[in-house]
Formats: C-alpha cells, structure tokens, sequence
C-alpha cells in the first residue's frame, strides 16, 4: 500500500472496476444528498425540492407554457441572443485582435483604451445598456458582447505575437504582399490561440447572458428562473438552472469539437 | 537604444497611450459640453460625472456616500472568495493526489461545473433572501471551482522526479506534501484564483443589481432607475477600480508566496 503510492497519483493507477465504482458512488451522494435534505422535512419543498420533482416540473414546463412560453422556446430565445452576441464580439475581436499583433502602432494606440474598460464586469453595463439600446434585443446584446469581447482580442492578439517572426520573414522575402503575410501565415499561425480564445470567450458570454437575463430581458431561460423564483418555485428555477447548464455544456462541446477539427486538418497541437 | 536613455524618456508606447486617452477625453468632452452632439440622457457630459462623484461622496446616494458602497461590496468579496480558497484548494490538493478521491468527487463536479455560478442567484435569492449570506455564497460558487480544479491541476503537473527525490530521501507523505507537491501547485493555485477574482466581481455586481441593500450594484441598479447617466458612470467606474485594485493585490500576495520562483 505505502509502496503503491510511492509517487502519489503519479504511481497510483485505478482498476477499471474501482473506477466505475468510484464514479457512481459519486453519482449516487449527490443524488442521495439532494434526496435526503429534500425529503426529511429539514427544509421545507418550497426551498429545496426533491431530484424528482424537479424532473417532473422539467416535463410540465416542456408541454405547458411558463412565463409566457414553453421550456424549448425559452432556450431557443437564450441561445439565439447568445450566437448574436457572441458573433459580433467574435467578427470586431478576433480583427483587430490579429491587426494589433500586426500593427504596433495600433497596438499602442487600443491597448490603452483597452486596458482602462477591462476591468468593468461585463454586468457593470446593463443600466448604461438598457439607457443606450432599450432591455428588448439590444440591451442584453451589449451585455453579451461586453462579456466575450476581452477573450476574442487578447487571444488573437497573442496568437498574432506568437507566430515565429522567421516564417513572417521567410514569406517577405519570397514576395509576399501585407496582406498575403496575414493571410496564409499570420492568421493560420494564430489559429490555435485564436480557438482556445473562442472556448473561452463563449463561456463569459454565455454567463454574461444568464446575467443580463436575470436583470433585463422578457424570454429566455434566465426570466423563468426570475419569474419561479418570484413565485417561490425552486422547482422553476432549479429546472431553469438544468437549462442553462445543458446549453452552456453544448456550446462547449460544439467548440471543442471545431478544435479537434482543426487540428486534425492543420496539423497542429495548440 | 542605450539604457540610460530609456530610462530617463518616456518609452514611444507611453506617449502614444496618453496621447490616445486625451484625444478621447477630449473628444467626449467636445460631443457633449463641446457642440452637444449628444443627448445628455445617453451620455453625460464630463462636468456631470463629477457632479455625480461629488454628490455621492458628500451626501451619498442609494441609502451610502460611495466609499460606504465600495467597501461593502469589497467586504463580501474578499468573505466569499476566502471561503472559496479554504474550501476549494485543500479539495482539489486531495483530489489531485488521490485517484479515489478524484473518481469520487468528479462526478458531482461534472454536474455543477456547466451552470454559471450567476444562475445560482435566484436560488441564492430564495435560500438566504436579499441580505449578505446569499452574496457570498454566490461568490463562494464562482471561486470554488477554478481553486479546486487548478489546485487539482497543479498537483499533477509536479514532476514525478521530484518526489521520487525526496522519497529516496526519507521524506514522509506530509513531507512530500508539504515541501515539495504544495509549493509545486502553488503558480497554478494562484492562476486560478487571478480568473476567478474578476469572475467574482462580475458575480456580485449581478446579485447586486438583481436585490441588495448597499453595494456598488445597488448604486449602478437605482441610477438606471431614475435615469441618472452621470452616477451610472460613476459607478462603473467604481467597479472598475474596485476590480483593478483587488487584482493588484492578489499579484502582491503571489510574489511574495511564490518569491522561491525565478522571475520569469
């Protein structure tokens, strides 16, 4: 025993049987945990409501409309103002990301700007928000934008500065234009960093969403949860939660997935 | 360039990055109190943000003058994100060096990780109502799992040969654990808690706008209420400094616990 973990985790492996073990004991203390505190009468339904009643509320809200829509419709509502924040934030970063590693002028000049709004959170702006675009579409979009715009342009920029200067300087000295320069090395160089920054700055923008939900908007997953807890059901805001958690998961797994594409097809390990 | 010069002139990126913030401030004096391009109503004019600063350092606004606000806010940042490390460090430390610990826990982190921690604050809302308690737990969840998973992380990055070395050395488990796995974590500790410092204020600011009695949110959440642009800025600008002036701190603390470390 004392000589298997000689190395700590390092010489310690699992038999696969432990593992699984393991695994679903884990599964089962959350779930048995939950169980328990929900049906001893310790809290009260109204607080905390059992795993199955929160699944059976999650069967009620598909069919029967909540806070003015069914459970589908609210998560559509979320993800589509999330992809059109996200996508604004991703189509002015991930430029001027690549152009202020390219153009140290540039550099120069946004960095400043750059730094003195970074650390406003991304919340900070729903009252200037809702003053500037109205709480309908516009508002949480700025919210949104606001949240995945830093990860956009710090991770194309740092892309743009991690590109071997040799290669920059290879393709000048066979011709290259500026532009064919950022073309086909700058921006195939940064790309590693530029996906990674992608992961990144779709989960800020995704909470970023679930924030401005909370305070502003009239549909998506967020107002259910604000309309359940407005009413006491636990039942509503827990079922809300699972949305966001299964959404924001999806998301992930789809970034992921362009990741592991992209390396395949590029070759590269980021 | 020689070094002396450098030192005594300001470098090009200095002078460029001043004279690109004047040329903004100038020009957002010029659309409002300048020509009055703008509607006061969208953006205020400079004078009326300090107007605003002044008011609500001398006779408060939203129930505190704004330092009231600030430390508040301050305060339920530095319980919530202390509770975090205390808990979530030494968990991810264990999980990191035990395989069963980590087979155990991982699930239940497989099924809290995906949901932000700001959509607890409904359900922080109805377990602790408006007052601190659910603030801090809120700020508790954004903090927790970056210092476990990090924690955790690091662990398992420390080098194999260095803990064969000091087990060939007599050192027992606490040994190896205290001298050489925890010091190992330590640089991947504190990145962990450096992203979840500035996910911590993006948090409380949320809770805060959704119901607080004091706060920096509460000061953002009533000025957008009486459509006061001036003490929005105000308040914004508060957060930012709030979150700035954290983050440096917690850049102190990490080089003088990591000072064992080469400057990189």
């Amino acid at each position: 025993m004392a000589k298997r973990n000689f190395l700590g985790p390092h010489g310690t492996v699992l038999s696969l049987g432990e593992f699984w073990l393991l695994t679903i004991a884990g599964f089962a203390l959350f779930f048995g945990a939950w169980s328990l505190l929900a049906w001893s009468g310790w809290l009260p339904p109204n607080l905390l409501p059992s795993p199955r009643a929160v699944w059976a509320t999650l069967v009620r809200l598909w069919d029967n409309p909540f806070a003015g829509h069914v459970y589908a419709d609210h998560m559509l509502a979320s993800l589509g103002r999330f992809l059109m924040g996200w996508a604004i934030a991703v189509a002015i970063g991930i430029p001027l990301g690549l152009l202020m590693g390219w153009y140290r002028l540039l550099d120069e000049i946004v960095t400043p700007l750059f730094d003195s709004i970074r650390f406003v959170a991304p919340l900070a702006w729903v009252p200037l928000a809702a003053l500037w675009f109205g709480t309908g579409i516009g508002g949480p979009l700025l919210i949104i934008f606001v949240g995945s715009f830093a990860p956009c342009v710090i991770s194309a920029y740092r892309g743009a500065r991690l590109v071997e200067p040799r290669l920059v300087e290879a393709a000048q000295t066979l011709g290259a234009s500026g532009r064919q320069v950022i073309q086909h090395v700058l921006v195939p160089g940064a790309m590693p960093s530029i996906i990674s920054g992608l992961r990144v700055s779709a989960g800020l923008g995704w909470q970023s969403l679930v924030g401005s939900e909370l305070i502003v908007v009239g549909a998506g997953l967020g107002y259910l949860m604000v309309q359940g807890q407005g009413n006491l059901a636990t039942d509503v805001v827990i079922a809300g939660m699972i949305g966001i958690g299964v959404v924001g998961f999806a998301i992930d797994v789809a970034l992921r997935g362009v990741e592991a594409w992209f390396r395949r097809r590029w070759g590269q390990t980021a | 360039m020689a070094a002396g010069n450098a030192l005594l002139r300001p470098s090009r990126a200095v002078l460029v990055g001043t004279a690109t913030v004047l040329a903004v401030l100038g020009l957002w004096w010029l659309a409002t109190s300048g020509l009055r391009l703008l509607n006061p109503l969208r953006l205020p004019a400079p004078s009326e943000v300090w107007a605003a600063f002044q008011q609500i350092n001398g006779r408060g606004y939203a129930g505190a003058t704004l330092i009231e606000h600030a430390l508040h806010s301050l305060g339920l940042v530095a319980r919530g994100f202390a509770v975090a490390v205390i808990t979530g460090v030494p968990l991810g430390l264990l999980m990191g060096w035990s395989r069963r610990a980590e087979a155990l826990v991982n699930p239940i982190f497989l099924l809290l990780r995906p949901i932000p921690a700001l959509a607890w604050i409904p359900l922080a809302i109805v377990w602790f109502g408006l007052g601190d308690t659910g603030k801090v737990f809120v700020i508790w969840l954004t903090a927790f799992v970056p210092s476990v998973i990090n924690a955790f992380t690091g662990v398992r990055q420390v080098d194999t040969i260095l803990i064969a070395a000091a087990r060939t050395q007599g050192a027992s488990t606490a040994q190896v654990l205290r001298h050489v796995v925890i010091p190992g974590a330590m640089p991947m500790i504190f990145t962990g808690l450096r992203l979840s410092l500035q996910a911590s204020w993006t948090t409380l600011v949320a809770a805060e706008l959704v119901g607080a009695f004091f706060g920096l949110g509460r000061v953002l959440n009533i000025a957008g209420q009486d459509i006061y642009p001036g003490m929005i800025l105000v308040g914004m600008a508060a957060v930012a400094v709030c979150g700035a002036g954290t983050t440096w701190l917690l850049g102190l603390l990490e080089r003088r616990v990591l000072n064992w470390r080469p400057a990189v």
